[in-house]
């Protein structure tokens, strides 16, 4: 009787503490401060993804910045910031969740996305400008 | 023999259901969420090696039409904005999931899957106005690399509205059961991804390629 009335008991738990760990899923397993769902947070995100969306269309629009090289490196930079706005704005990407490994798994994936899209521009460029028709020297040719 | 009496009793009282409860059980402290999310980072490799190559391709014209000829920026702006507000009212959406009101939860996600499903518009006619003029993707590198990037995410988008449809249909027959609401957090981090991948695809593809 025991056993069973303790069964009976921590069954709704159970099932209260998976329905709530769903609903907050990517929030937390411990501690009720970190809630992540806020109006507030959405529209702060919102606001600054669209500013930093802006900024950069009106660049390439407008042309504020005479050197190209200048204006290409501000836009990746505004890139980045809002990649990580929405990332932790709209993601919900802490050092919390899911017991650090969103975090882990995020900047694992941004290493290597580094090294997949930087090595191959940085190699086949390297490629490009040994190979380009100017350069060949038919004489030195095998 | 108590134990049997309270078992017998018990299945007697519950209520017949149709769904597999086993399954949710199976996913307590939000395996099934981590899960996705690796699978989403896995994606996000996908497209790298997408934008790795679009970048190795991005001045093979073969003679063909440049960034600068090719793109309306006013529409890319346009398509930027409605998927920026999109992620907004799929936050929406969570946040009245969260509060566990159905009927704002249907209404957001009907009004996310709109505006997607506008985004995936105006890019398919972006795409038969290119293929109009000649821009096709067998033209130049550059043109392979432009449609394979972008159609990937378009791709994508399309998937997400057909997505959001399924738990449309889900919420009206099942309403905000564990199981609905563990695949809502899903494709919120779904579309929010969608969105990180644009950025990315506004930046490098058009902004620099008209620059």
């Amino acid at each position: 009787m025991t056993a069973s009335s303790t069964a009976a008991h921590q069954a709704p738990d159970a099932t209260h503490g998976q329905a709530h760990g769903e609903v907050h899923g990517w929030a937390h397993e411990e501690g009720e401060e970190a809630v992540h769902f806020t109006l507030r947070t959405y529209l702060t995100g919102f606001v600054a993804a669209a500013v930093l969306t802006a900024i950069p269309f009106w660049i390439v629009m407008a042309r504020p910045i005479a050197s190209t090289a200048a204006s290409v490196a501000v836009i990746v930079a505004l890139a980045v910031a809002q990649i990580l706005v929405h990332t932790f704005a709209f993601l919900h990407v802490n050092a919390r969740a899911q017991g650090g490994w969103t975090l882990v798994s995020y900047v694992f994936t941004a290493v290597l996305l580094v090294i997949t899209v930087g090595g191959s521009l940085w190699i086949m460029y390297h490629l490009n400008s040994n190979m380009m028709p100017g350069m060949m020297d038919p004489s030195q040719a095998p | 023999m108590t134990m049997t009496v309270v078992g017998e009793a018990a299945v007697a009282e519950t209520p017949p259901v149709f769904y597999q409860l086993d399954e949710a059980a199976a996913h307590v402290g939000g395996g099934t969420l981590l899960g996705f999310w690796i699978y989403l980072m896995s994606d996000a490799l996908l497209f790298a090696t997408l934008f790795a190559t679009f970048g190795v391709l991005s001045a093979n014209f073969a003679g063909g039409p440049t960034p600068r000829e090719l793109f309306d920026l006013g529409l890319v702006a346009a398509n930027t904005a409605i998927l920026l507000v999109s992620a907004l009212t799929c936050g929406l959406a969570m946040i009245a999931l969260q509060a566990g009101r159905l009927g704002a939860v249907r209404l957001w996600l009907a009004v996310t899957a709109l505006l997607g499903a506008a985004f995936v518009g105006i890019e398919l006619h972006e795409f038969r106005h290119l293929i109009a003029e000649g821009a096709t993707p067998q033209r130049s590198g550059y043109l392979s690399g432009f449609f394979t990037l972008v159609g990937t995410h378009g791709l994508h988008v399309t998937l997400g509205v057909v997505w959001i449809a399924v738990m449309l249909v889900q919420l009206g027959q099942r309403g905000l059961h564990p199981d609905n609401r563990r695949r809502l957090l899903c494709l919120s981090l779904f579309w929010h991804f969608l969105d990180v991948i644009w950025i990315g695809v506004f930046t490098f593809v058009y902004l620099i390629g008209v620059l």
